[in-house]
């Protein structure tokens, strides 16, 4: 097989449980509110406008807004229970309001004959109005399963497996058989409980208008066997994970998996079990490592000085480091020691358009900037150091673009732009042969890698001597390099890992 | 058995009146035929009756207590309804339709069986045919019988029928409606009948309260309406029958 594939499908068991878990206890989590809340809307026309009207607005604030503000509100914490919260809220529009009109449904004839023979309110609810309206809150489930499904690849970003795993760290990592084995699964997971749900809401519509039970055997015994089906899958891959003694984390995108890597082989080797989470966002990740739900990852120097501490201004690559270690001290991290390279924004051109212009430094680009332009990712052109970089040069570029990043690498190498914010790690830098051009004012600030660790991780001197290699070890070049082979060559990340931990091992 | 006083219904907030200041008293073992135009107020006064409504003002009496005061599930449980439309519960079948009341009033499977059974065949439904079947597979004549024998099923000591009999062919119509007053008479049930069928009540009841506009205008025997209307419309709605009689029999010559 395919090793790329192979090296996928491995993670399968596990993604596909943190999905199954997920998707399941929003979604019962989401019956067992929406339903019982439906109800009482439907008995009260003063209670059901405002409380839709919630659920609703909930719908409307994207998914990922939703996720980030619950792990806000649980004071940083990530993993299962923002996801679970965040979708368990995204679930209860469709059940509820489905509940509502299914109430609203049953024909008052019906609810009248109930009333007149003496049923009381509770007995009327459960024996003619639930049944009655039981297929249109199934068809609500249906919905809502098939959103939740989707939405759970969002959890990934607050650090919660699922297929999401797949999908982020492919697009990263431009591993596209794992976007490919992700997208797959989640969609075969939702038609499967479509399928299932299907056929359980067919059953209630049959049973709604009077079919009895024996002549629904064939569908009841498709949706049991699709239910045993589910339960086994969850099974089978709910081997008690021991549990881990540290956690490495990463943000989503390429440089920061292999380091993730690289952090947690280590400390495997040092005989700790650890767990890798990535994918999740700057703040998200800070905050976590801060709760202790993380112990371990890379952040960048120019991150926490411009982004946490917003901070303006540059006062030299030291500076930045001692100031930014303090600041993170003070928050109650444990900055570990910085790995050696910076991956910081640097303005890059195509190396034939540099010579053809003659231009080696940002400040010769000034004079020419008239007749360029140039393209920079989404932040780039919103961040303080692009302000210090048109003020300190006075560059004043004919046109500004923004792109992806990947699409801003192939734009200045196609030559429709003709400057871009290259990092200055990536791989690309050196597989488009681009040159960084020198910034002699210091208006880009350095973004030195280093390693924080939470207090659990920081107080354990085997976690010390385990990351001490590692310690100004890696290189600017060889970080490049590594990403290179990701993201250029297209290998696995653990070649590079394997790479990188070569050169980690030499420099001893 | 049952006493309306001085009963008043508005939706409207006193606009305009479904029934107003209504009184009239039902013995017990009686069948009292309540007619009148559409939208007189029939049906609302029988809801008041075993509160699906509850009157504007006014009281209801049942076997001599305000209906305010007993259970109110009691009450209905212990009341047979026939509405106007059958009311059948679409998702449970016949058999599980008639069983409803019983059911609540924890009667046992097999008395509650054999009891189907009796009032199945009272409407001339016979109970294993149509046991399993359910309200959609039923023509409106059958739901409706179905609605006859639910209402019976209980063994209430009062039944409130509206337009029991609407939906039926005049042959299956007349066989019921001698039926039902046979046990209506051995059971010596109190009966209060709405229908539109003047012919009907005349056949049928002891005596017939005429409705129009929201009130009683007259009630009393067929022959005391007959003989002593106490209103243009009573005369008219007596004369019907006859004048039907006539205009039959001269197309019936002409078709000789
Ligand atoms: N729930 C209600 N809300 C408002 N108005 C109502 C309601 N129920 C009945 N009415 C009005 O009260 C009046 C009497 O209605 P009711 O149903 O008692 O008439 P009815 O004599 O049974 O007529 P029909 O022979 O057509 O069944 C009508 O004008 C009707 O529109
Ligand atoms: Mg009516």
């Amino acid at each position: 097989m395919n090793p790329v594939l192979r090296e996928q499908l491995l993670l399968l068991p596990e993604y596909l449980q943190g999905h199954l878990a997920l998707t399941f206890a929003a979604l019962g989590a989401g019956i067992a509110v929406s339903v019982p809340l439906g109800i009482i809307a439907s008995r009260s026309p003063r209670i059901r406008h405002p409380l839709l009207a919630t659920v609703s607005l909930i719908q409307t604030v994207p998914g990922l807004a939703i996720l980030a503000l619950v792990v806000a509100m649980l004071g940083g914490q990530i993993g299962f229970l923002p996801a679970f919260i965040a979708l368990t809220l995204y679930s209860m529009l469709p059940i509820m309001r489905n509940t509502v009109s299914g109430l609203e449904g049953v024909p008052a004839d019906v609810v009248e004959a109930a009333r007149g023979i003496g049923l009381s309110p509770r007995q009327r609810l459960w024996k003619v109005e639930l049944p009655l309206a039981l297929p249109v809150i199934v068809a609500g489930i249906r919905t809502a399963a098939v959103w939740t499904v989707g939405m759970a690849t969002l959890s990934t970003l607050v650090g919660a497996s699922s297929f999401g795993n797949y999908i982020f760290i492919g697009i990263q990592t431009r591993n596209l058989t794992a976007v490919t084995v992700g997208s797959l699964a989640a969609a075969g997971l939702a038609i499967l409980l479509d399928t299932l749900i299907g056929s359980l809401q067919w059953i209630a519509e049959r049973r709604a208008i009077g079919v009895g039970l024996r002549e629904l055997r064939r569908a009841l015994v498709l949706s049991i066997s699709l239910t045993v089906a589910f339960a086994v899958a969850l099974l089978v891959t709910l081997k008690p994970a021991p549990k881990p003694d540290f956690v490495v984390g990463g943000k989503p995108f390429t440089e920061q998996y292999i380091l993730a890597s690289v952090l947690a082989d280590r400390l495997t080797a040092a005989g700790f079990i650890v767990d890798q989470n990535i994918g999740m966002g700057s703040d998200v990740i800070f905050d976590a490592i801060g709760a202790g739900t993380v112990d371990l990852y890379v952040e960048y120097s120019g991150t926490i000085w411009g982004s946490y501490m917003r901070r303006e201004g540059n006062p030299g690559r030291e500076e930045i480091t001692d100031i930014t270690q303090a600041f993170v001290r003070e928050r109650g991290l444990n900055p570990v020691g910085l790995a050696g390279f910076q991956n910081r924004y640097a303005l890059a051109m195509r190396r034939d358009r540099a010579e053809e212009l003659g231009i080696v430094s940002v400040q010769d680009l000034a004079p020419l900037a008239g007749i360029l332009s140039a393209g920079g990712d989404l932040e780039f052109f919103g961040r303080s150091e692009w302000k210090r970089l048109q003020s300190l040069y006075n560059l004043d570029f004919a046109q500004e673009l923004t792109f992806d990043a990947a699409l801003m690498y192939t734009a200045v190498e196609a030559g429709q732009v003709d400057v871009i914010s290259a990092y200055s790690t990536d791989g690309r830098v050196a597989a488009y042969d681009l040159v960084l051009l020198e910034d002699p004012r210091q208006a880009l600030l350095s973004y030195d890698a280093m390693l924080l660790a939470s207090s659990a991780a920081a107080q354990d001197p085997r976690v010390a001597a385990a990351l001490a290699p590692v310690l100004g070890a890696i290189g600017d070049e060889a970080m490049r390099e590594a990403n290179k082979m990701v993201d250029v060559e297209g290998r696995p990340v653990s070649e590079a890992v394997a790479y990188l931990q070569a050169i980690i091992d030499k420099s001893k | 058995m049952i006493e309306l006083r001085h009963i008043q219904k508005t939706f409207d907030g006193g606009a305009s009146y479904a029934v107003f200041d209504t009184s009239l008293t039902i013995a017990r073992g009686e069948l009292l035929a309540l007619i009148g135009e559409s939208g007189s107020g029939k049906t609302t006064t029988l809801k008041m009756i075993n509160r699906l409504e509850e009157p504007t003002a006014g009281q209801v009496l049942v076997a001599g207590r305000d209906v305010l005061e007993q259970n109110l599930q009691e009450l209905r449980r212990n009341i047979g309804y026939v509405f106007q439309g059958a009311g059948l519960f679409p998702h449970h079948n016949v058999a599980r339709n008639i069983a409803a009341v019983p059911e609540l009033l924890g009667w046992s499977k097999e008395v509650i069986e054999a009891r189907s059974r009796e009032v199945c065949a009272l409407v001339g439904l016979p109970y294993d045919d149509y046991a399993l079947r359910i309200p959609s597979e039923l023509s409106g004549g059958q739901q409706q019988r179905i609605g006859v024998a639910r209402a019976l099923a209980a063994r209430p000591d009062v039944l409130l029928m509206d337009e029991p009999f609407g939906a039926l062919d005049p042959i299956t119509r007349a066989g019921l409606q001698e039926e039902f007053r046979r046990i209506q008479q051995e059971l010596q049930l109190t009966v209060v009948l709405v229908t539109h069928d003047i012919t009907e009540a005349m056949l049928m009841a002891d005596r017939i309260a005429v409705m129009q506009g929201g009130e009683l205008i007259q009630v009393g025997t067929a022959s005391e309406l007959l003989n002593h209307p106490a209103h243009d419309y009573v005369t008219q709605l007596m004369e019907m029958p006859r004048r039907r009689a006539e205009r039959l029999e001269r197309v019936m010559r002409a078709a000789e």
